[in-house]
């Protein structure tokens, strides 16, 4: 059994799409100068949109008002169930409503360093630019964001921003912008300019002379696998956060579509960059499927402790105030229970590793509102955390009002993704990535309430300019069929997977082996990461992939609606991607952003960046499997945001 | 239809040529329903001044007849003898007929539309909402033999003379099978009412959330007044008040 | 906890279905609905049986993918979702009975799984508002009043789970359909297509062969959004206008 035990390193990958100039002009420029499809030209033209949530949801319906026919697909059985409606917090947007001294460049200032310097600042200055008209948009489509009593929007501030540039409706502004993106889409789909296929999943990307031409996709409920042509595919898929098995992810959330493409030839960049969002309820036992977030607005007023002796296991309101150690406001006493995600998530680790977590099995600590209720009253404190607080008692059956929440780190979003250049292109001409699934424009963290504005600002912005110069510049002809020997291959190579896991016939079930790969990769590519942890999961990986081969059992037929089947073939890829994951990790050997890596941090246990041998993004290349990958690497150059490092104590 | 080019197809999402009011009224299950609301109220209108009218039963025979009477003479002398009642008579028939009608047609709708029961069945809503179906079958019946009774007098239980009301009445009254339908199917209206008003209430678009509870009052109210009132004849002729 | 669980099962949309028996024990009372299923999936398995379908995604409450009638109640015996309902709402040694959503319009696609595509098609009737992207005017440049955002914020709550289709005797899908049509038509981004979208949102809602409403409340009852009964009235209100105003033109 090969494993990947290196890699090599292979000729630096640069954007090439992104003009020069000053950076505020780069869109502009690129606009003009990408070249144009004639309107009537655009009906002749198919584009395949994979996934529907906020970047596929905008992207479709966007391609489809311009006159493509736009065939897409979702594995949910409605496309407006995507998973871009479970974001609670908001969507960020340099409007400057406030009058607050806000500002496209500030916006572009703040994304630049929350990401810690590892992202591409002409993406972040364009996605700061979009964010205005994105608001603009939505707003025509009819979201009901929150509004002030003069009747204009609301905002907040939101994960310690300084300014308040947060739209929000209420707790629930990802499931109301995705609304407004399925009503476009579905008024597209009604116009008969998109043939929508809900619970039918992509399972290949059919590459012909190097151009993406199409994908394989197996209807969820006939079980038929079929093929789809067109002129362009993009891939609007989501994250990969899924692999850690338990996560804030929906469940049926995976990477099959972005590894798939990446096996085919598109590079995946930063796969170890992942978030980990520190106000998630704990899980109560080996049964947990999902974990559920709680925006972190709470930590605008619940303080965070545990206790100070170790293994104390009486109640919370036994414990007395001396006896408690309220940790951040102790590491960080300028900024305190603000601190930024990874950080919070980071300090939450580290005291339970010391044996002061709370709760079952000790993962956990406090998220106390005690001296808020006294300090507001209770009513006002309801005004505020009412919902969540509801959420929270209905999940765990404690009443926060009375006895300190408990809360843990959870996956939640990952940076990483395919690479893309300025025009969102992979590095398979013909194949877009967008949103979650690619790696553009959050570095190595992402600021929160962005990850809203980046998929809109991809769906209905940036990608159906940009896909028209693809178009435009690449006429395809009619040669691609079932009879062409890649798609025959490509077809044969799916039908054999999916046969041989039904065929195994093993004593696992696939559950197990998923929550296998997930605690392994939660305890040493998760929040903190160390060479000899990723050399140990590096070493396992291979091995429960070897074992999912040999004793994978997989009910019932492919020709049928067969859940185990689906959730099988996601694990062949999470077991696969999982491997990248780790090898990025022990390759970049410094801390940024989401990656921890514990070899490399300041005196006081901060994150130390290493910009002269890191300040890259790592795109890597699929040789094979088993074998090793190569590395290229992209330059970041930083000509407007100068790279200091973070410091919040 | 004028062919649309690739641009203007994906704007092109309306229809614009709609089918008549009454075509689109009668085919919709809102449109139905606002059907059964309109002649439900209209109903609704006459029972209450029906029952008002029964209730001069308790002033004698005189006045009772008189009032009977009356009703043929309305309008007059710009109608002719009995013009108005039957243009009431007519308006009711189509009231019934309509409301009948499309309850028949929602109801084979509806009972199409859920084919299957829950193998779990649970009690559910209030026992006015759950008899409207049955309910409604009952009062078309009792309608059916109370005009027989009393209008027509083909099923009368003793010798029905018209012109004579209040001693048909009152003939009616003194067997038991008369005052068992009339009592149950004046419960059945009650019960009708109580939920039929409020839910006309809603079908024609007057409720709110500020409202629902006037709403629900005014529908009980009335449920309860009609019910009394009308019950208040067999049991006058019970009684022995009324004989 | 140890429990007797009564599942529908059905191989297909064709097959006939009946319900099946099952024992799981050791379920913990802090076990959603949706884990204590995957208990029993997990057995069923590894026993070389068919394991149970069902719809779920987010879990937690937002997506509207779960879907299941619990013991007569869709969504079981709390006002939330299947996947927020947790096992210490029952009691050790309940008999609990696990059915699909039934509507005509909804149509079994295997065990506890149904096709509620008919929603999809009713939001493409009408659902939306016209407003291709590129051509929003400023977001500021027509104010929403407060009360009028809140109330449509109220109605855009909706998940469109179908829970009120399932609860209605009716087969219903009118909580659904005023929903939206509230939503959007209280807003005056939403005025210009104010009547064609009642319109044709009913008229696609009637073809899609969901039930009458007889008002029996059930609906907002099972609805874990808390749409209320009363989104139905101003629909029937905005439809009586629209039928009017149409019919002048």
């Amino acid at each position: 059994m090969t494993t990947y035990a290196d890699y090599t390193t292979g000729e630096p990958v640069a954007d090439t799409k992104a003009p020069a100039g000053p950076v505020n002009e780069r869109w502009d420029t690129r606009r003009f100068e990408a070249k144009l499809v004639n309107p009537a030209n655009r009906r002749g033209k198919t584009v395949i949109v994979v996934g529907t949530g906020l970047a596929g949801g905008s992207a479709g319906a966007t391609l489809a008002e311009q006159g493509y026919h736009v065939v897409q697909f979702c594995y949910q059985d409605s496309p407006r169930r995507a998973h871009s409606i479970a974001a609670q917090g908001g969507i960020n947007a340099a409007k400057n409503y406030r009058n607050d001294g806000d500002s496209i460049h500030r916006l572009f200032y703040d994304t630049v360093k929350g990401g810690d310097f590892r992202s591409r600042e002409s993406n972040v200055h364009r996605l700061a630019q979009i964010s205005v008209e994105i608001i603009d948009q939505c707003v025509a489509q009819g979201v009901p964001f929150a509004r002030e009593y003069g009747g204009l929007l609301d905002t907040r501030s939101f994960g310690g921003v300084q300014v308040s540039r947060t739209f929000y409706a209420r707790g629930q502004t990802g499931q109301q912008l995705l609304l407004g993106a399925y009503q476009a889409l579905s008024r597209q789909i009604a116009a008969g300019t998109i043939e929508m296929h809900a619970r039918t999943e992509m399972l290949d990307l059919i590459v012909v002379d190097g151009r993406a031409r199409g994908i394989v996709a197996r209807d969820l409920i006939t079980g038929k696998i079929d093929t789809y042509y067109a002129d362009a595919v993009v891939l609007a898929s989501g994250g990969y956060g899924n692999v850690f098995y338990l996560s804030t992810n929906a469940m049926n959330s995976n990477a099959t579509a972005v590894w798939r493409a990446h096996r085919r030839g598109a590079y995946f960049a930063n796969p170890c960059f992942t978030q980990i969002h520190p106000t998630c309820i704990p899980r109560t036992g080996e049964h947990q499927s999902k974990l559920t977030l709680m925006s972190e607005s709470l930590r605008n007023d619940g303080r965070i402790w545990v206790p100070k002796a170790k293994g104390d296991d009486r109640p919370a309101n036994k414990i007395p105030e001396d006896e408690r150690d309220y940790y951040l406001e102790r590491i960080y006493p300028s900024f305190g229970n603000l601190v930024p995600r990874d950080i919070a998530s980071r300090a939450a680790k580290n005291v339970c590793d010391e044996g002061r977590g709370v709760g079952p099995g000790g993962q956990g600590v406090y998220l106390d509102f005690a001296d808020a209720i006294k300090r507001m009253g209770r009513k006002a404190v309801e005004a505020k955390y009412g919902n969540l607080f509801d959420m929270y008692q209905r999940i765990t059956d404690e009443d926060p009002y009375e006895v300190p929440m408990r809360i843990y780190p959870a996956v939640h979003y990952t940076m990483g993704g395919l690479w893309v250049d300025y025009d969102l292109q992979t590095t398979v001409p013909g194949l877009f990535a967008i949103g979650e699934a690619n790696f553009s424009d959050h570095g190595a963290n992402r600021l929160g309430a962005s990850a809203l504005m980046q998929g809109l600002a991809d769906g209905y912005f940036v990608l159906p300019a940009t896909i028209n110069d693809y178009l435009a510049r690449n006429p395809l002809g009619d040669d691609v069929d079932d009879d062409h020997p890649v798609v025959q291959e490509v077809l044969a190579e799916t039908e054999d997977r999916l046969n041989l896991l039904l065929s195994v016939d093993g004593d696992r079930t696939p559950d197990s082996f998923h929550r296998e790969l997930g605690e392994l990769m939660w305890e040493f590519c998760g929040m903190a990461r160390t060479d000899s942890g990723l050399r140990k999961a590096l070493e396992r990986i291979p091995q429960i992939r070897e074992e999912f081969w040999r004793r994978i059992k997989v009910p019932g037929t492919g020709e049928e609606f067969n859940q185990s089947l689906e959730k099988a073939n996601r694990i062949v890829d999470y077991l696969e991607l999982a491997e990248l994951m780790c090898l990025d990790a022990l390759h970049r050997a410094e801390s940024c952003g989401g990656h921890f890596r514990e070899e490399s941090q300041t005196p006081d246990g901060e994150a130390a960046r290493k910009d002269d041998e890191f300040g890259y993004a790592a795109a890597w290349e699929f040789t094979g499997t088993g074998e090793a990958p190569t590395l290229h690497k992209e330059d970041l150059v930083f000509e407007y945001v100068h790279p200091t490092q973070r410091s919040y104590a | 239809m004028v062919p649309v080019t690739s641009c203007d197809m994906a704007l092109a999402t309306r229809t614009d040529r709609r089918p008549s009011m009454a075509r689109t009224v009668w085919d919709s299950t809102v449109g139905k329903k606002t059907v059964m609301a309109v002649s439900g109220l209209v109903m609704l209108l006459y029972l209450v001044a029906h029952m008002i009218g029964n209730l001069k039963i308790y002033f004698g025979v005189e006045e009772f007849n008189h009032y009977a009477h009356w009703l043929r003479t309305i309008g007059e002398p710009f109608m002719h003898y009995e013009w108005t009642l039957w243009l009431i008579r007519v308006v009711l028939v189509v009231a019934v007929v309509a409301h009948a009608v499309s309850a028949y047609q929602l109801s084979r709708r509806d009972i199409k539309a859920r084919p299957s029961k829950y193998v779990h069945k649970k009690a559910r809503s209030s026992y006015a909402t759950r008899t409207m179906r049955w309910g409604g079958i009952i009062l078309g019946l009792f309608i059916v033999w109370h005009i027989l009774d009393l209008t027509t007098g083909t099923v009368h239980s003793g010798g029905f003379e018209t012109g004579k009301p209040y001693q048909n009445v009152v003939d009616t009254f003194s067997t038991w099978y008369g005052n068992v339908i009339y009592i149950v199917a004046m419960l059945a209206l009650g019960l009708h009412i109580r939920h039929g008003f409020w839910s006309a209430a809603q079908t024609l678009g007057a409720g709110s959330r500020t409202r629902d509870r006037a709403l629900k009052t005014t529908a009980n109210v009335l449920a309860l007044l009609l019910t009394i009132g009308f019950v208040a004849v067999p049991v006058g002729v019970m009684t022995g008040v009324v004989s | 906890m140890k429990l007797t669980l009564r599942v529908w099962r059905q191989k297909n949309a064709d097959a006939d279905g009946a319900m099946s028996t099952y024992q799981v024990d050791g379920i913990s009372s802090d076990m959603s609905f949706l884990e204590m299923l995957d208990t029993l999936n997990e057995e069923l398995i590894l026993k070389g049986e068919d394991p149970v379908a069902f719809d779920h995604d987010c879990r937690e409450g937002i997506c509207g993918a779960c879907s299941l009638v619990i013991n007569g109640d869709a969504h079981g015996p709390e006002r939330t979702t299947t996947c927020q309902l947790h096992m210490r709402s029952f009691q050790d040694g309940d008999t609990i009975d696990i059915e699909p959503w039934r509507a005509s319009a909804f149509p079994v696609v295997k065990d506890l799984v149904v096709d509620r595509s008919a929603f999809d098609r009713i939001i493409q009737a009408g659902g939306y508002i016209t407003a291709p992207t590129g051509a929003a005017p400023e977001a500021h440049a027509t104010p929403v009043p407060k009360p009028d955002a809140d109330l449509a914020f109220e109605h855009a709550e909706c998940i469109g789970c179908g829970a009120c289709v399932a609860a209605c005797p009716n087969g219903a899908a009118m909580l659904f359909t005023s929903a939206k049509v509230n939503h959007l038509n209280v807003l005056p981004q939403g005025a210009p297509e104010r009547e064609t979208r009642v319109l044709d949102m009913v008229g696609q809602m009637d073809a899609e062969g969901f039930g009458g409403c007889t008002l029996t409340g059930e609906c907002a009852t099972a609805c874990p959004k808390g749409i209320p009964l009363v989104s139905i009235t101003s629909m029937n209100k905005e439809w009586l206008r629209a039928t009017r105003k149409v019919a002048k033109k």
